[in-house]
């Protein structure tokens, strides 16, 4: 590959990324039975990715603050022994009815994607 | 790139030269949160640190990631600006549909609260410590009596953003400090922003008690004079007594007096917009304000060289 396709792929997965990370940050939330900080949902996000995840953690950060703002997700702070105190998030009622709305909309768009680049859509 | 975590937080800051400094202590308190849980995942070696910063992201993608997401949040979140009217006098009653003059108002009369509050913890703590200082228990509550500042400073922040509408750091301050419990707790002490923390929660008093008295003393006056003329008539009483006279107000005199008292309301209102404003800007330059040393290419945080010689003893 060269290096000017590599630049387009990159750019390609960066606007994958940020429709696609709000809905599996909330997604991770829901699932979670216990509030995560920061880190442990950055962890599980790279943990879920088969090699090297496309996104950088610290980009995760400003989405969770801003879905904060939006009433999707709650936090608590904690103290913590190895730096900072701790922030974690928890998913609101607000959020959950979000998610599913989120959801659908995923599992209508990654249908008719993949229908697409299967040909079973268009001429 | 930067090689360790207090290298990374100063280049972070430089890469957000010029933002909110509210932003700047979000963005910093973010990546230390981050950097840290996954240093001391590593052990704390220097690969860790490298491999943590390189899956955490250069200072200028997350400082552009930062000020993305504040533009979209800012933008979602503002109210929508009142109609600015051309008329100055349709402005000047506008006040009344603008709810940042509601909420100066609000925040001028808990300034009172908050003012004693925040004096009396001060005043306390202070003495507290320093008195118990000769004894071991001095330590514990010189740290107590910090972290309680600390918090409120946080909560008055909150405060401050929603009801004068000024942005304020949504994260506890940390400030560039690696290494052990003891270490982190003895940068509390040599932050500056500590003790005009402080100085701001000891000046709340006085400055409460002003806005307090300013705002009652409006609203109580201006009620006053829309309601006389009522009172007089429904109860025949004269609006004011000496020991020899009554006196009344004359019938073509009393819209004249309710007119006064409604102008004397909307002028409490552009008081209050107008001092929220000021304790505002005063609040954000003794919370949040930025120091000499945390300007872009300052090397690290606040307390110069002595970060990096904790690099890696954390337990």
């Amino acid at each position: 590959m060269d290096i000017a396709d590599e630049a387009t792929l990159r750019k390609f997965q960066k606007e994958l990324n940020s429709g696609t990370v709000s809905l599996v940050l909330l997604a991770i939330l829901d699932n979670s039975s216990e509030p995560l900080y920061g880190y442990q949902i950055a962890k599980s996000i790279e943990g879920g990715w088969q090699e090297g995840a496309p996104v950088k953690q610290g980009t995760l950060y400003p989405v969770l603050r801003s879905m904060e703002e939006q009433g999707l997700l709650g936090s608590r702070v904690e103290p913590s022994v190895s730096g900072p105190p701790r922030k974690y998030y928890t998913i609101t009622e607000r959020g959950r009815a979000v998610l599913t709305d989120w959801r659908a909309a995923w599992e209508r768009t990654s249908a008719f994607v993949n229908e697409t680049l299967e040909g079973r859509n268009g001429a | 790139m930067p090689d360790t975590i207090e290298g990374y937080l100063a280049e972070l800051r430089t890469a957000l030269a010029g933002a909110d400094p509210a932003l700047v202590q979000d963005a910093a308190y973010d990546a230390e949160e981050y950097l840290r849980s996954a240093a001391a995942e590593g052990g704390n070696t220097s690969e860790a640190i490298a491999t943590a910063i390189d899956a955490y992201g250069t200072p200028a993608e997350i400082a552009s990631a930062y000020r993305e997401t504040e533009r979209t949040v800012v933008a979602a979140l503002r109210r929508p600006a009142p109609a600015k009217s051309t008329n100055p006098i349709a402005r000047f009653f506008g006040v009344i549909g603008d709810p940042g003059a509601w909420g100066a108002l609000f925040y001028m009369l808990l300034a009172l609260l908050t003012g004693i509050l925040y004096f009396t913890v001060v005043v306390t703590g202070l003495s507290l410590s320093l008195g118990l200082m000769v004894l071991i228990i001095g330590l514990p509550v010189a740290l107590l009596f910090i972290g309680a500042v600390r918090a409120i400073s946080l909560a008055e922040g909150r405060l401050v953003e929603g009801l004068l509408g000024v942005r304020m750091p949504r994260r506890p301050r940390t400030v560039g400090v690696q290494g052990s419990l003891v270490e982190r707790v003895k940068s509390w002490f040599t932050d500056w922003r500590t003790w005009t923390t402080m100085l701001y929660m000891l000046l709340m008093l006085p400055l409460g008690v002003t806005y307090f008295s300013v705002i009652v003393t409006g609203l109580a006056t201006s009620f006053a004079l829309i309601a006389a003329p009522f009172v007089q008539v429904i109860f025949n009483t004269p609006i004011m007594r000496t020991f020899d006279y009554v006196y009344y107000l004359e019938p073509w005199g009393m819209p004249l007096v309710i007119a006064v008292g409604v102008l004397g309301f909307f002028i409490t209102l552009w008081l209050a917009k107008g001092i929220g404003l000021l304790h505002g800007a005063f609040a954000k330059a003794l919370l949040v304000g930025r120091f000499e040393s945390e300007t872009p290419g300052a090397p690290v945080g606040p307390i110069g060289a002595a970060p990096t010689a904790g690099a890696g003893t954390q337990g």
